[in-house]
């Protein structure tokens, strides 16, 4: 498990998932600190990716498949240049942040999720600039509503306030 | 009022009293624009001629300012904060325009910044610091002690204040067995929502051959809208690696994990960055306390599962598997993670026996009940005055938590309504509802599991009289049916069907026969699901049911959601004596369902309307009712 073995041929293309695996000693059991170091890298989980993982760690591509596809924060589609996390969580939820996805999604053109069978690709605008994606708890209940966008983290949000930040950020493309 | 005179810093007591100032650091301060606040600090204390320190030392000259950050504070919303010491003063919702006049005004002159103070609400009185403010008046504070005063990423700060003598103890006078009993003395419970005595469960593991053994703290804080350990880690990181390390010991376990949930960044970079300076201390590697033995500690992020805080599935997420759970016996304290025997504890249960190693068990146990002792930290959120993280003694009544601290209930606006309480959910997606009834109950593990509620890990949220509390059950459903596993058919299928028939409820579509399916799947659901999550998913539901029962009724018999929340059982009209005829609402009306003559009253046709509320938005004259 710990040689340092490389697939022919696919050494060069995967420079990176091999330090990873590396640095993991190529052990199964580190699968999802292994999955989040690629995403980290990658911004997504790419399907040749984790065929890769898997040969390299000797076990299943449905393992692998099924880990990542088991944990929320794993996505094995691309996302928008932009993130743009709205807090659905118990606190935020009784404060009203529904109407604030819908003013995002509205703005942003991206579909309403729908409860079963919830398409990943639709959470993503066409330009693939922005990703609206919703979260359980940020543990910033304090600030209820929140919205996060790139890691930053705004409090006592409101549609409008929300949808100001994100046609910030539009025009800051723009340009 | 002109601003008042404070007494010198280094007062004529003999001590030197040092001069600091702390800047909240927690998620919801820097949220709110904490480090630029700290930023301006350092450049201003400088520009205004004074020394400044940012590390921490034992002693420091007299004029020199030690600035620092510390972890969350609890008073969340009126970040961010800042407090200055020797005075003990509290400065609220700070921006970087205010940090001059706390430069001049307090630490030059030694005058307070009156306009930063908090205004208490019901008494419209200014409160200089911690010990006048309500919120934090009626807490004990136990767990959270040096959370908000302590630097969070200074280990020599927290030795200093006596830090790792507990675990130092632990390793060097006392025995494994010494340890188990002064916990099992002490009556400590878990912290993480079952509450089971940690003094059993860490007997059962010590209990077992020797070999390899694991610890894990469990900080996969999933419970949505609860961060308590979020705030432990961020605020005192060391305190909770000192209690995993006596842990370790108490079972004879060279090996320990932290696993964090990968949402709180921040926890996970400060709980690194401890366990790093505990290594090069020598309390934990191969030689911990200079006693050869080894510890380890490592910290591992978890992905975005609720289900992986049951204590099996969290063993499958580290095995690198799927984190779905396994029946149970075998306990973990038997064979746990790889098989070996594991013990696995809240983040607020290690903090707990810090304390207790230190202090004993009998100091622990002057503080809460009898059969829950000790002090229990609770994320008050919702519709409260106060929202933030607080901690009081178990038996407090939810009275004095929500209005006490949390200083009252309040409107859709924000102002603190004197009739508006209408619940608690207490306990998050597995937990229940606390009415009015409740409000004298005594928050303990076994008060709350016989009004149908639990603990849980803390997590508070106060609703007013405007909560639909059918859409706060179906929140809770949506939120479980999303994170069931799918190992057990009754949790995968049967949370669904549970919420396709609250969605019958909520639009308009039920019948008599909709409560009692519900009902009778709800009770299938808990038999037949294997862990916590399913075990306890339909709680919200039956709690509901049980205490709002009027309200499902008239959901479903009277097709009315008597709080309007719930759109699709709105009929709304337009009142002919407000209604000017502007036609505003008519023109925005995407189905044409509004019809009138100009300066005519308009009508709405029910048939057409789709409830989209555009016409409500529309009106100036609030002549669209019944939304």
């Amino acid at each position: 498990m710990t040689a340092k073995r490389k697939p022919e041929g696919t050494g060069r293309r995967f420079v990176k998932v091999c330090h990873i695996l590396d640095q993991h000693n190529r052990n199964p059991a580190r699968l999802v600190p292994i999955l989040q170091a690629v995403q980290e890298e990658y911004r997504y989980l790419p399907q040749e990716v984790l065929t890769y993982v898997a040969t390299a760690l000797g076990v299943s591509p449905a393992r692998v498949y099924g880990v990542a596809t088991f944990y929320a924060h794993f996505t094995i589609l691309p996302k928008g240049k932009h993130l743009v996390r709205l807090c659905d969580g118990t606190a935020c939820h009784v404060k009203e942040s529904v109407p604030i996805l819908r003013a995002l999604q509205k703005r942003l053109g991206v579909d309403e999720q729908k409860r079963l069978g919830v398409d990943d690709r639709r959470k993503t605008t066409e330009d693939m600039l922005f990703t609206v994606e919703t979260v359980a708890c940020l543990g910033a209940c304090g600030l209820a509503p929140v919205v996060v966008i790139d890691d930053q983290v705004y409090g006592q949000q409101s549609p409008e306030s929300a949808v100001k930040l994100v046609e910030a950020l539009i025009t800051q493309e723009a340009q | 009022m002109s601003a008042q005179s404070l007494p010198h810093p280094n007062g004529n007591n003999g001590h030197t009293a040092q001069r600091r100032v702390i800047v909240c650091a927690g998620t919801g301060c820097v949220a709110s624009g904490a480090y630029k606040v700290f930023q301006a600090l350092v450049d201003q204390v400088r520009a205004a001629g004074l020394p400044v320190i940012t590390e921490f030392r034992p002693e420091h000259e007299a004029d020199a300012v030690r600035l620092n950050k510390s972890g969350c504070q609890g008073f969340c919303q009126m970040g961010p904060l800042v407090t200055v010491l020797p005075e003990n003063l509290l400065y609220n919702k700070v921006r970087v325009e205010d940090v001059a006049a706390i430069v001049a005004e307090t630490l030059v002159a030694g005058r307070l910044v009156e306009r930063l103070l908090y205004v208490d609400s019901t008494t419209k009185k200014r409160c200089r610091g911690v010990e006048e403010i309500p919120f934090y008046q009626r807490q004990q504070r136990f767990v959270l002690r040096s959370c908000g005063t302590i630097d969070p990423e200074s280990i020599d700060e927290y030795v200093h204040q006596g830090g790792y003598a507990a675990a130092k103890k632990a390793y060097v006078q006392m025995t494994p067995e010494q340890i188990c009993q002064e916990i099992t003395r002490s009556g400590l419970r878990g912290r993480g929502g079952g509450g089971f005595p940690t003094g059993r469960k860490w007997e059962a593991a010590r209990s077992q051959p020797e070999g390899k053994k694991y610890v894990i703290c469990n900080a996969d804080e999933g419970d949505p809208g609860a961060f308590m350990n979020r705030s432990v880690m961020e605020g005192n990181p060391h305190s909770v690696l000192e209690g995993l390390m006596i842990a370790a010991r108490a079972i004879g376990a060279d090996e320990t994990l932290i696993y964090v949930r990968t949402e709180y960044p921040l926890a996970v970079q400060r709980m690194r960055s401890a366990v790093k300076d505990a290594e090069a201390r020598g309390f934990l590697g191969d030689n911990a306390f200079g006693t050869g033995r080894p510890l380890r500690c490592e910290v591992m992020e978890g992905a975005g599962a609720f289900v992986c805080g049951e204590e099996t599935a969290m063993i499958a997420s580290i095995e690198g598997q799927r984190g779905m759970p396994r029946p149970k016996p075998p306990f973990p304290a038997q064979s746990g993670l790889w098989g070996k025997p594991t013990i696995i504890n809240n983040v607020e249960t290690l903090a707990h026996a810090v304390r207790i190693v230190n202090e004993g068990a009998e100091q622990f146990r002057t503080l809460g009940t009898a059969a829950s002792p000790g002090t229990k930290t609770f994320a008050l959120t919702g519709h409260v005055a106060n929202t933030g993280l607080v901690e009081v003694p178990f038996g407090a009544t939810l009275r004095e938590v929500v209005f006490d601290i949390g200083g009252g209930i309040t409107d859709r606006r924000g102002k603190v309504t004197r009739d508006g309480f209408k619940a608690v959910q207490i306990g998050g997606p597995s937990g229940g509802c606390l009415t009015r009834d409740h409000l004298d109950l005594p928050l303990d593990y076994d008060s709350l599991r016989g009004a149908g509620a639990m603990v849980g890990s803390g997590g508070l949220v106060a609703m007013n009289s405007k909560t639909c509390m059918v859409s706060s059950a179906r929140f809770f459903m949506d939120f479980t049916q999303r994170e069931s596993c799918g190992k057990c058919v009754l949790c995968r299928e049967g949370t669904r069907q549970m919420l396709a028939l609250l969605d019958d409820i909520i639009e308009g579509r039920a019948t008599a026969g909709t409560l009692e399916l519900l009902q009778k799947l709800a009770s299938a659901v808990q038999k037949g699901s294997l862990c916590g999550l399913g075990k306890t998913a339909p709680n919200p539901v039956l709690s509901t049911l049980r205490h709002f029962r009027e309200e499902y009724d008239a959901h479903v018999f009277h097709k009315h959601c008597p709080t309007g929340q719930c759109k699709a059982l709105a009929k709304p009209s337009i009142d002919p004596a407000k209604c000017k005829g502007c036609t505003a609402c008519a023109k925005k009306c995407p189905v044409n369902a509004i019809t009138g003559e100009r300066k005519q009253a308009h009508t709405i046709n029910q048939a057409l309307c789709i409830k989209c509320g555009v016409c409500v938005d529309t009106c100036k004259l609030d002549a669209v009712i019944g939304v």
